[in-house]
């Protein structure tokens, strides 16, 4: 080890010599004055640390694998028992897992969703309804030089279930962190010094106010192995709020992608580089060579601040994007595109190994850069035994493809869906439906929905929809109006067995605007619809409908409803397509027709 | 005595750590940027196995001068510059100092930000301190680099080397307990809390006693005169001569022929000429600049350690027959080893 000794030599010795001569006097001075006291504001700044930490302690979840095979933490964020994770660490778990709380229990936990990309995954602590849970902070608000406190279980620990705490400080913020392997990539993520080591993974990082603020999941290491040499790296809470309802649908949710790879130029702008013809972003004019300004309100000076905002974003939802073209600036709004092939995330127990060599074993978290040659971590074993299922909770794991646990996304679509009752339940509804109203309070209109074709008259102008065949553009520009009638129709009448597909998607902001809506996907033939809910109660509010994945769809907006039956019908709908306004089609009567006869309903 | 040196140190490491004023979030931030603006992103020779093609330095001037570690990533024939604001600039060599282990480029810039090197600091062990570089290169463009907080442990005299490389700075250093031991730190800042610059983030060696990977400081204080000698042209290149240790025993070194050869920076490092001592035996027999030695004493020359194992066995009097490559010319010389001063 070094020396404790100073040089005494030519040239830095005489400072040092200076330096040793003050010291003696300060410390005879002490010498005099008696024993060390610590100044209250001192000690008052410790005592307020250990309460914050002990109040963030309750909420640490360390988790453990079967057979003693690793384990890692976790974090509660609410009564309920959702707790988030990484993926990384109950990947190859199964469906369910023993957790610890520092209340010296530990509980059956149950897999709710994974996020194989943003290395995030949502658990559910069971048995209780008033779990102790984080208080959620704001990861934008982060700064370098913050004061933050890791909790979890490195190393595993925790066997006494008490979170081990490590302190440290932000090295930096928006960090961005290229993919390991397949997935894994860390984007906008918050780069500490505080310690995270293996085991820490999907643990919490909390403010110094004891906030949450980001998930720890991957540090950098070099020459000396798997531990931590000073960088770690948690995934921002904010990201981790985007994706939580779509986590909490029990899906394998996917990340965006803007359809477009940007290039900086030397003078620090950022550009198009390339760009999908087939992308949205393609269709609201955004082209190869055009400068971007800023994406979903940030600034972008780099390509790493592009790839960072687009990392946090969930599939499908709609951002702005502001671009410069000769000088002139364009404001357009683009619905993200997805990631990955919906194949491409289902976990392929077949795969072979060297598809994603650096996938690591779930105690520690991913490295970036120098992967360890004598890494000694176990790896994941395919033919791992799962936790036994604890038989009261059996019913809550529901294995589908494409899902992380169904079980979520039945009971999450019965919420959204419960105050849409099925209409072919009540007595008086038919699958042949008339409507009459007037389309910008000027033409008159008149629609016939029924089984083999959608009729509409607007004005003086016919068209038709035929139903055995697929849904093309009628009337023309509106995105396939008449298509998207036909599946309200069914949507509201007969969803649960019409539809190829009908999922709870999760929430995302309703485009263009601020409003936070739950999105329930169908799809019949080509057809997508995304239906939009309110999230304090279930209404719907509108509903988007695309003639194939890469069109812009008739977008539907419910102005004003009028009640039917037991639910509510749309009286006003507000209908865009592309960039335009297409109409606002105000409905006078609903009536369901039967074979040769008209049954009037108001 | 040496026990007693250590516990007076951490009674004025409470001290400092007590007395030390208290600075709210904001002023940490403030701080924390302040210092960000004046370190750049180095990007050079490099990328091969454990030797990283990226490092840090600081600016010292307003008009672009930046100190950072002497290291192979200078061998490049241009050395990438990337400012905190995303800028990028060539850096020129302006001068080296080998026994140092520092360097200071120029870029073509002016009104930057810079640390004044008549506002240092030192602080004693306990002392909080603040690392900032670019290590792992986890900034890119004008991403600030990344700053790690510690403390300093402890001054003490340095002994270190990586593999068979030894470091040459053997005055005392900032140990420090943030790790700042790891590619691309060196050449990075140490300061006070409050952003007075202490020291240089030194490069990745492990203690010759010990082995362990030491995190360190080279004090600022310990650089200055030769960062000032080098941006004013005092010492254009390293300038070993000036430096000798008086009386270093054991053998002889190729300054004591006046050849400054290149500096040792991997396994097998070519025996180059850098430069010719004016006015030296060499520049007498003839040796240029860009000269390979290729035999010494009869000896194949792999590398500048098999030279420094010949030169080490000399004793005065004896002859020293060397063998150089010039182009495609191998040019034979003989000198007659001095006696040591």
């Amino acid at each position: 080890m070094v020396s404790c000794r100073f040089r005494t030599g030519f040239q830095g010795g005489l400072a040092a010599c200076l330096c040793l001569y003050q010291c003696l006097s300060v410390w005879q001075a002490i010498s005099l004055a008696g024993p060390v006291t610590v100044p209250e504001s001192v000690l008052q700044a410790e005592s307020r640390r250990i309460a914050v930490m002990q109040q963030a302690a309750p909420a640490v979840v360390a988790i453990f694998a079967a057979e003693g095979n690793g384990g890692g933490s976790g974090v509660l964020i609410d009564a309920s028992g959702f707790a988030v994770t990484n993926f990384h660490v109950v990947q190859g778990q199964g469906g369910f897992m023993k957790c610890g709380l520092n209340d010296g229990r530990l509980y059956d936990a149950v897999l709710v969703g994974l996020d194989p990309t943003g290395d995030v995954a949502l658990i559910r602590l069971l048995g209780r309804t008033d779990f102790p849970h984080a208080k959620i902070g704001n990861s934008d608000q982060v700064r370098a030089g913050d004061m933050v406190f890791a909790m979890g279980n490195p190393f595993l620990l925790a066997t006494d279930l008490q979170p081990t705490v490590t302190y440290g400080m932000v090295s930096g913020v928006q960090r961005y962190q290229y993919p390991a392997g397949t997935f894994l990539e860390y984007t906008d993520c918050l780069q500490v010094d505080a310690s995270i080591n293996p085991g820490n993974s999907g643990g919490p990082l909390f403010n110094a106010s004891g906030e949450l603020i980001g998930i720890n999941g991957r540090i950098s290491v070099e020459k000396r192995g798997r531990v931590n040499v000073g960088a770690g790296y948690a995934i921002s809470i904010n990201q981790v709020m985007n994706f939580l309802d779509h986590l909490k649908s029990g899906r394998i949710v996917d990340h965006a992608t803007l359809g477009a790879t940007v290039t900086s130029l030397p003078d620090g702008g950022v550009v198009v580089a390339h760009i999908l013809e087939n992308s949205p972003a393609y269709r609201r004019g955004l082209r190869r060579g055009d400068e971007l300004v800023s994406f979903a309100g940030r600034p972008i000076r780099s390509v790493n601040q592009f790839k960072n905002i687009l990392g946090i974003y969930p599939k499908g939802w709609t951002v702005p994007l502001s671009y410069r073209r000769e000088g002139e600036r364009h404001d357009i709004q683009v619905r993200l595109m997805g990631l990955h092939r919906r194949a491409e995330l289902i976990p392929d127990e077949d795969a072979p190994p060297e598809e994603d060599p650096r996938r690591k074993g779930p105690e520690g978290p991913e490295e970036k850069d120098h992967p360890a040659p004598d890494d000694h971590s176990p790896e994941m074993k395919p033919d791992l035994k799962k936790v036994e299922v604890p038989s009261q909770y059996a019913h809550m794991f529901v294995e589908r493809r494409e899902y992380a646990n169904a079980y979520f996304n039945d009971q999450a679509l019965k919420r959204v869906l419960s105050g849409l009752s099925d209409w072919k339940a009540s007595a008086q509804a038919t699958d042949r439906w008339m409507l009459t109203g007037t389309l910008n309070d000027t033409q008159p209109v008149d629609l016939r929905l029924l089984p083999d074709a959608v009729a509409a008259k607007i004005g003086g102008s016919f068209s038709v929809q035929k139903l055995n065949e697929d849904f093309q553009d009628i009337p023309s520009g509106t995105g396939g109006l008449l298509g998207a009638l036909d599946q309200l129709k069914h949507f509201l009448y007969d969803r649960e067995n019409y539809f190829s597909e009908l999922y709870y998607l999760g929430s995302e902001p309703l485009p263009g605007s601020q409003q936070r809506v739950d999105v329930i996907i169908t799809t019949k033939q080509l057809m997508t619809c995304r239906w939009y809910f309110r999230r304090d109660k279930p209404e719907l509010i509108g509903f988007d409908a695309s003639l194939e994945e890469d069109a812009d769809p008739c977008e539907i907006r419910f102005e004003a409803t009028i009640p039917a039956g037991k639910t509510v019908f749309p009286k006003i709908l507000k209908i865009r397509h592309g960039d335009a306004d297409w109409g606002r089609l105000t409905l006078d009567a609903l009536q369901f027709l039967t074979e040769s006869k008209t049954e009037a309903q108001k | 005595m040496t026990r007693w040196i250590c516990g007076l140190w951490l009674c004025l490491g409470l001290i400092c750590a007590a007395g030390e004023p208290t600075l709210a979030a904001e002023d940490v931030q403030d701080v924390i940027q302040t210092v960000q603006s004046k370190v750049v992103k180095l990007y050079g020779a490099g990328g091969l196995k454990n030797l990283a093609s990226y490092g840090t330095g600081f600016l010292v001037s307003p008009q672009g001068h930046i100190v950072t570690v002497w290291s192979h990533l200078l061998d490049a024939d241009t050395v990438s510059v990337v400012l905190s604001d995303g800028r990028r600039f060539f850096g020129q060599v302006v001068g080296t100092d080998s026994r140092l282990d520092l360097a200071v480029l120029k870029i073509d810039a002016d009104h930057l930000p810079c640390f004044d090197l008549s506002q240092t600091a030192v602080v004693g062990p306990a002392a909080p301190v603040l690392a900032f570089s670019n290590v792992f290169k986890v900034a890119v463009g004008d991403e600030p680099v990344s700053v790690m907080h510690g403390v300093v442990s402890a001054k003490a005299d340095l002994s270190a080397r990586r593999g068979r490389y030894q470091l040459p700075y053997r005055g005392w250093v900032y140990v420090i307990d943030a790790v700042t031991n790891n590619p691309g730190a060196a050449g990075g800042v140490l300061t006070t809390r409050q952003g007075a610059l202490l020291g240089v983030l030194g490069r990745e060696v492990r203690s010759d006693e010990s082995h362990v990977w030491l995190n360190y400081a080279v004090p600022i204080g310990e650089l200055k005169g030769a960062i000032e000698d080098l941006i004013s042209g005092k010492s254009r290149r390293q300038d070993p001569l000036a430096n000798l240790p008086a009386g270093s025993d054991g053998g002889y070194a190729p300054i004591d022929f006046g050849l400054v050869l290149v500096p040792d920076v991997v396994f097998r490092t070519p025996a180059y000429v850098e430069t010719v001592v004016e006015g030296s035996e060499a520049e007498k027999q003839g040796l240029r600049a860009d000269d390979l030695i290729v035999f010494a004493n009869g000896e194949l020359v792999h590398s500048l350690r098999t030279l420094d194992a010949v030169l080490q066995k000399l004793a005065p009097g004896d002859d020293l027959q060397l063998v150089v490559r010039r182009e495609n010319e191998l040019i034979s010389v003989t000198f007659r080893v001095p006696r040591k001063k």
